[in-house]
This record gives structure tokens, C-alpha cells and sequence, in this order.
């Protein structure tokens, strides 16, 4: 590890008066793998917006190589050699990956036309170096997630990146590609590239990280070494202040008598759910995990009434039910808090009260009249009750932070007070505080005798909450097991890749 | 301190506020520009109200439609056909009542057509209502021979034409009554919210309960419905249903909205903003033709407007 490659001095930046930086000191050194950490809102995004010319600073410098740089946009960072995998991908998905790889710089040919033979070569190298096993040639709209990601790194390394950085690169990968994943920084640390790493993740960070940097409220806390740190500092210097709560699994009482509350017969739904069977009683948490692609999602979404059901039966509170529509589904007491939030939960040029009161609009309205105090009181409240960081319930959602997204989406749902929870990955994108916030909510709902389903790829959040662990495979459930009977988190892992 | 004031003027989204800011500023400067053709006498305004109704009308429908990510182009077409079919109603001795109700249903049958192949069959909202365009222009020449068909009922023309109430021009009331429910709708019932949602972002719309293509039915029978009613006040003004009634209408009434502040990319819409979108493209047509200039010179300069209505009513950039 070598010279302090970036400094960025004494950043400042804010949005409407509103300080979102407060004179930020960043130093990463040539070649390290630096992770960015802090809480939702602390300005981590922000700050690489910065370094990426996509936001212009207010305040402060920033030096690259000992040479003080202006980054007016974009193209200045890139030749500057800083690249970032945004949270939200810009790939087109109609393009092949050497296309996207080459956007707006392909290669001409003598005549000026573009040299596809080039650009699908250069691409290959790229993808050989990198050890990956894609053709430049497919569409990217065919890949996995995955690899969406893959191709995302191969664009930057096209173009001469010193830094990348990547803002929560796994929030949508599964284990086997998170793995994937880490060899290949390991691999871009070896030949001298510099990461900065953003992530909610606390197992991550010790796996590849070098250094760590905290924000918090807009300032630096602290910059060390990972080795000198312990997991539990690092929560500490993030939320700021002792944590009292922590992932650990309760036991919580059971009541076993009571019918289920949902109930889910040989459900069959599009080509990734075959034969899904399982019942949800009040006051339960189930846990659903699996691979990526084994069909979780779609399941929750069949359940829901989004996709169509072409096989089984659905019953609710005993009631057979197969709901044609999310409103009918919503009637019954049934909500989802969708995989994708950016897509499917939010309305992102609406404000954050907007959103909060949507699928909630009935049950907020007298004769079809919206009832502005009620619902205000309400949005106040949970707004609160989650501690989603937003100047004002006006705010326009698409403006805040990603994990505070992320509870407005879940807010949708507590404000409705929806009996039955599906959740699909509840925390995706939110801090490690928000996260046990999270857990206890849902303990707390459940304690009220709601039922909930929760889909996560985070198996030590899975295992904290859940009474009980379904495992789905290949669009089956195979097996479902007690939570007491599980001891750590390698037995749910044989069980989703396991023969059995 | 001083910072914090800057950055609020900065952030105040005038934008928002463009179309208020922009009435003003051109009924001040006609008022003193055109005062000695008698621009600012009640004699004139009253007249650009009673010549606006109709864009007004159809434009706080077509608020809906735009605010859910749709368009209608057939408007104008639909205006004419209506005004033929009440007008031949009225002809054939079934009455006033009949014939209003079978321009309302007109429209709002073709509003119901227009909706069902945009929801159920797919087609683009655009494709659609631009063959209905010429489907509603063309059966309005044919059922009416291009002929015009007087309408002789003094009633029908005192409701929907000239008549007048305490001072007030009849066409005026109808502008305010359908401006009031269109924006209660809009601000206060969850219709409106629905609507929005629709057109902010369908997916999450339906994700969170909203039967988005019944939304899409609704706006495009409203809008439907409103055309007819525009149609039945031509016909009330000029005393006879006429197959060129509303011609390029669709394109004054599309302009009007956007340069009220409903966005062409879906989610966000306001009636206020659009009623006055409408009297101010009429309000400076008013005073061209006061100028003397004439229809070609209208034209262009209602052309130049949609165009800075565009231009100034885009999305926000990015901080
Ligand atoms: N364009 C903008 N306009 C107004 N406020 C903004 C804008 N961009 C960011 N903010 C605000 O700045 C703060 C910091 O946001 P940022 O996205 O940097 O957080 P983050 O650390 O990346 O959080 P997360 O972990 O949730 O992604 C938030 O409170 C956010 O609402
Ligand atoms: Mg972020």
C-alpha cells in the first residue's frame, strides 16, 4: 500500500440550506480497498457524487495524485481516473455488454464507423482479465444481476480507473456472486486499483477491507485500519452512541392453537414457482431463504396477486382466496414490501407523505375524501417511529438517502396496518442501526399478532427474527425448519445448496 | 444567515408558479399596450372568457389524462361530433334534454372506446386517439353531410350558448363549475392521488393497490365526456352543430395544460394551472387579433408558446 492517493480537504456541501457535509477530510492511499461506512443520510453518497462530478462542492479541495483537481462533471472525474458503480445501475439493457462497455467511446473504423470487431475484442480482454465467464456478445437485459454488476466494473476498468469506487455493490447479489465479487476486488487490488467501498454490511467490511472511514451527521469520525477496530467500535462510531439491541435471536411465546392466517397449497406461478406450500400463523415470523433465483420473490409476488396464479391455492383466514389484483389482496389484509423499492414502491418524483399514504388511501378517506389531518398525523408519526432523515414529509422522496427510501417503503405498510406482511428484502440499503430498528418492528407487529413472511439474502438478519426457516429451492419449498433447531447460520447455508 | 436566504430564493420552484407570474405580466403589458383599443374594458374580458370556455373545459380533463402518463388527441374531433349528434337529436324533436344527454354519451362513448384500446389492447394512447381524431372528424361529416344543422331551441341556446347570468356569460359559469369539480377531484378526493400515482409511476401504483387501468378508463371517458360538453356549448354559441367545430383544439388544449404545470412526463398536474394556461393563450390571441394581426400570425405565435411552455415547464435539473 502505497502514497495517499486522494485527499479530499475540508468538503462542504448542502442542498437547500440544509448542511449535508461539514467540512469532510478523506484520504484513501494507492491500492487499498477503503470503506466508506455511516448511517443513512451521513452523506457517504454524496461525498463520492462529489469526488464523480456528479454534485459540485460548496467548500474544500480534492487532490488526486498530489495534483489539486476541479471535477465540473462527470467526464472530469473519469479522465481524472475515478469510475463508480452507482446504487442504481446505468447499464442499457437492449445493448450487448461490449456496447455498453463502449458507450459513447466506441472505436471507429478508418470510414468513421463504429468497429465492432474492436469493440467486441477489447471487451473480451477485459472480461478474460477479470476471470468472468460472459460473451461481450449477450444482451445485458439476459444476464443476472450479477453480472449486470460484472459488467458495470468491466465500463470503468475500459476506461483507465485509478479509483473505484462501488456504492453498495451487494445490496443485490447473492452469496455465490457477493463471492465472485470479492475475488475480483482482490484481483483489481493486485494490479494497483484503488476501491472505496461503500456498505451496510458489517461481515463485508471485514473480509475486504483495508482501511475504514466513518461519516456521521456530515463529518468524519474516524479513519483506522481494520485490524485495529472491533465490530462492535465500528457500530459504536456509526450510530454514536452505546447500542443496546443487537442481532441476536429472542425466543418469542407461541400460540399454536390459532388457524393460520395464510395458508399456501402447491402454488404454481410463471416458470420460477413450482410447487410452493406453507402456512403463516399470527404471531409468526417465517423466514424464506434460498438462492437468488430459486423463486422467493416471485412466490410473495404470486401470493400478492401481481403475477398470476396458474396452479394451487391461496387461502386467507381460512378462506380460499386467489387474488387477481395487489387490491384485492390489500382488502384482504395482504401487503408486500417490494423487492425492487425504486421501481416497485415508490413514486419517486412524489414526496415521502405522498408515498407513505398510498397504499392506504381508503382507509384514509371518508366517501372517497382524502383526509388531510388524519393522514398528516399518521405520516408525522411513523416518520418518527422509523427515523426516516427527510427536512419535511414534502420532501420528494427521490432525494433522500437509500436506506430512508427504503423505511418510506415500509411505512407504507405499518401506516396500513396490514394483518398479513410479505417482505422482500425489508432492509435493503439501510443502516445497521435502522436495521435492528427494523428487526424489533417486526418483532413488535408480530407480538401484536400480525403474521409476517420475510424474504432475505442476509442470513444473520434472517435467523435473528424468524420463528421459523422455510427453504426454497428451485421453486419448492424443501423444507422448513424450527429456529430453535437451527445453531448458526452454516446449516441454513447446506440446506439451500445442499442435494437434499 | 445570508446563505441560508440565498439558498431558499434559489430553491423557490418558480417553475411552479411560471403560468400565475406570466398572466400578470401579460395582462399588464397588453392594459397599457393595447389600452386604447379597449383591451382591459369588462366588454373584452368577458369575451376572451367566453371564447376560452371551450379549451378550458376540455383542458381540465385533459389535466387527468396527462397527469396519468396518457394523452387525447381526440378532443377537438369528438367537440364536433357531439355538437352534430345533439344538434340532429334536437332536429328530429326529441328535446332538449335527449339531445344533451346523447352529446354527453357521444363523448363519452368514444371516451370508453378510447380507454379500452389503450388498457385492455394495449395500444399506445397517442396511436389510439390519433386515428379517433380522424375516426369522430370524419363521422361527423358523414352523419351531418357537412352540412351545418341549425339548433332553433331558445332554451338550449340561452344554457349552453349565449345566455347570461346576472352579467355573468353563461359559458363563464360553465368554466368555473367544471374547474371547481376537476380540482377538488384533483386535490381532494383520492381519485386525484390515484390519478397522479398512475402517471408517476404505474408499476408502484399497482404494487400499491391502485387499479391503474381503471384510472386510465376513467380520465379518458372524463375527457371524452368534456369534449362533448365542449361541443354542445359551440353549437349553443353559433345556434347550429357544424363539423369544423374544435378543429386543432387538441393542440390548444394539450398547450394550455403544459403551460399551466401539469407535466407531459406523468405525476404531477394542476386544474387552476391549466384554466389559466387556457385564458392566457386566449387572452394573447385577444390581443393579436386587437393588434391586427390575423389567424396565420396567431398561429405562430401559439406555436412559440407551446414551445417556451415546454421549455420552461421541463423537469427540474439535478443539484
Ligand atoms: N439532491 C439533493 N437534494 C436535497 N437533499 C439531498 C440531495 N441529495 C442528497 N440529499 C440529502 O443529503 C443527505 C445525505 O444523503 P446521502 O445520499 O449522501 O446519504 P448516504 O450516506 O449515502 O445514505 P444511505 O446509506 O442511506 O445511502 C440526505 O439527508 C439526503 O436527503
Ligand atoms: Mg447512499
Amino acid at each position: 500500500m502505497g502514497n495517499t492517493i486522494l485527499r479530499m480537504k475540508e468538503i462542504e456541501k448542502g442542498f437547500n440550506g440544509n448542511t449535508v457535509l461539514d467540512k469532510v477530510n478523506f484520504n484513501v492511499k494507492a491500492g487499498e480497498v477503503h470503506a466508506l461506512m455511516g448511517g443513512n443520510g451521513a452523506g457517504k453518497s454524496t461525498l463520492m457524487k462529489i469526488l464523480t462530478g456528479v454534485y459540485q462542492l460548496d467548500n474544500g479541495t480534492i487532490e488526486i495524485e498530489d495534483s489539486k483537481v476541479n471535477l465540473e462533471n462527470t467526464r472530469d472525474a473519469q479522465q481524472a481516473g475515478v469510475s463508480m458503480i452507482f446504487q442504481e445501475f446505468s447499464l442499457i439493457p437492449k445493448l450487448t455488454v461490449a456496447q455498453n462497455i463502449f458507450l459513447h467511446r466506441e472505436p471507429r473504423t478508418s470510414l468513421g464507423m463504429i468497429d465492432d470487431k474492436k469493440m467486441v475484442k477489447d471487451s473480451q480482454r477485459i472480461i478474460d482479465d477479470m476471470g468472468l465467464s460472459i460473451s461481450p456478445k449477450d444482451l445485458v437485459e439476459n444476464l443476472s444481476v450479477g453480472y449486470w454488476q460484472m459488467t458495470e466494473i468491466a465500463k470503468a476498468l475500459s476506461i483507465n480507473t485509478k479509483i473505484l469506487i462501488m456504492d453498495e455493490p451487494t445490496s443485490t447479489l447473492t452469496k455465490t456472486e457477493t463471492e465472485v465479487l470479492f475475488s475480483l476486488i482482490h484481483q483489481l487490488k493486485q494490479s494497483g486499483i484503488t476501491i472505496i467501498y461503500i456498505s451496510h454490511r458489517m461481515d463485508e467490511i471485514f473480509q475486504v477491507c483495508d482501511r475504514i472511514t466513518v461519516l456521521r451527521n456530515g463529518t468524519n469520525v474516524i479513519t483506522t485500519p481494520c485490524s485495529e477496530i472491533t465490530m462492535e467500535e465500528l457500530i459504536d462510531h456509526i450510530i454514536g452512541g452505546n447500542m443496546v439491541k443487537s442481532f441476536e435471536w429472542v425466543e418469542r411465546p407461541k400460540k399454536e392453537d390459532r388457524k393460520p392466517l395464510l395458508e399456501v397449497k402447491n402454488l404454481q406461478s410463471g416458470s420460477r414457482v413450482k410447487n410452493v406450500s406453507f402456512s403463516l400463523h399470527g404471531g409468526e415470523i417465517l423466514g424464506l431463504a434460498g438462492l437468488m433465483g430459486s423463486g422467493r420473490s416471485e412466490t410473495v409476488r404470486a401470493i400478492f396477486g401481481v403475477d398470476p396464479v396458474s396452479g394451487g391455492e391461496v387461502n386467507v383466514r381460512g378462506e380460499r382466496d386467489s387474488f387477481s389484483s395487489p387490491k384485492e389482496a390489500i382488502q384482504k389484509g395482504v401487503g408486500l414490501v417490494p423487492e425492487d423499492r425504486r421501481s416497485q414502491g415508490l413514486v419517486l418524483g412524489h414526496s415521502v407523505r405522498e408515498n407513505m399514504i398510498l397504499s392506504s388511501l381508503d382507509k384514509l378517506s371518508k366517501n372517497k375524501v382524502l383526509q388531510n389531518q388524519q393522514a398528516n398525523k399518521k405520516v408525522e408519526e411513523l416518520v418518527k417511529k422509523l427515523n426516516v432523515k427527510t427536512d419535511s414529509t414534502q420532501k420528494t422522496v427521490s432525494l433522500l438517502s437509500g436506506g430512508n427510501q427504503q423505511k418510506v417503503v415500509l411505512a407504507k405498510w405499518l401506516l396500513n396496518e396490514t394483518e398479513i406482511l410479505l417482505l422482500d428484502e425489508p432492509t435493503s440499503g439501510v443502516d445497521i442501526g435502522a436495521k435492528i430498528e427494523i428487526i424489533e418492528i417486526i418483532r413488535e407487529l408480530a407480538d401484536a399478532g400480525k403474521a409476517v413472511l420475510v424474504v432475505s439474502s442476509e442470513m444473520t438478519e434472517l435467523l435473528a427474527m424468524s420463528d421459523r426457516v422455510l427453504i426454497m429451492k428451485d421453486g419448492e419449498v424443501t423444507s422448513s425448519i424450527e429456529r430453535k433447531d437451527i445453531k448458526g447460520e452454516e446449516d441454513v447455508e447446506r440446506a439451500i445448496q445442499g442435494e437434499g | 444567515m445570508p446563505s441560508k436566504v440565498k439558498g431558499k430564493l434559489i430553491n423557490f420552484d418558480w417553475r411552479q408558479y411560471i403560468v400565475y407570474i406570466a398572466f400578470v405580466l401579460v395582462l399588464i403589458y397588453f392594459s397599457i399596450t393595447l389600452a386604447e383599443q379597449g383591451f382591459m374594458t369588462t366588454h373584452n374580458l368577458l369575451n376572451i372568457a367566453r371564447q376560452t370556455a371551450m379549451i378550458s373545459i376540455m383542458g381540465v380533463a385533459m389535466t387527468f389524462v396527462i397527469s396519468s402518463k396518457e394523452i387525447d388527441l381526440s378532443v377537438g374531433s369528438v367537440a364536433a361530433l357531439s355538437a352534430i349528434t345533439t344538434a340532429l337529436t334536437m332536429q328530429a324533436g326529441l328535446g332538449m334534454i335527449s339531445g344533451v344527454l346523447v352529446g354527453l354519451g357521444t363523448g363519452l362513448a368514444i371516451g370508453f372506446v378510447n380507454g379500452y384500446l389503450v388498457t385492455r389492447v394495449a395500444i399506445p394512447s397517442f396511436l389510439v386517439t390519433l386515428a379517433m381524431m380522424m375516426i369522430a372528424r370524419g363521422l361527423a361529416m358523414w352523419v351531418s353531410g357537412t352540412a351545418p344543422i341549425p339548433i332553433l331551441s331558445d332554451s338550449y341556446i340561452f344554457l349552453f350558448g349565449s345566455g347570461s347570468v346576472l352579467g355573468v356569460p353563461i359559458l363563464l359559469i360553465w368554466t368555473l363549475i367544471i374547474a371547481a369539480i376537476g380540482h377538488i377531484i384533483l386535490r381532494k378526493f383520492t381519485f386525484g392521488r390515484e390519478t397522479l400515482a398512475t402517471g408517476g409511476n404505474e408499476m408502484a401504483a399497482t404494487y400499491s393497490g391502485i387499479k391503474t387501468n381503471r384510472i386510465k378508463m376513467t380520465v379518458f371517458m372524463a375527457s371524452g365526456m368534456m369534449a362533448g360538453l365542449a361541443g354542445m356549448l359551440y353549437a349553443g354559441r353559433l345556434q347550429a352543430g357544424r363539423f369544423t367545430f374544435g378543429e386543432g383544439d387538441e393542440l390548444s388544449v394539450i398547450a394550455a395544460v403544459i403551460l399551466g404545470g401539469t407535466s407531459l412526463f406523468g405525476g404531477v398536474g394542476t386544474v387552476i394551472g391549466t384554466v389559466i394556461g387556457s385564458i392566457m393563450i386566449g387572452t394573447i390571441n385577444n390581443a393579436l387579433i386587437l393588434q391586427g394581426l390575423d389567424v396565420s400570425q396567431q398561429m405562430v405565435v401559439q406555436g412559440i408558446i407551446i414551445i417556451l411552455a415546454v421549455a420552461f415547464g421541463r423537469k427540474k435539473k439535478k443539484a
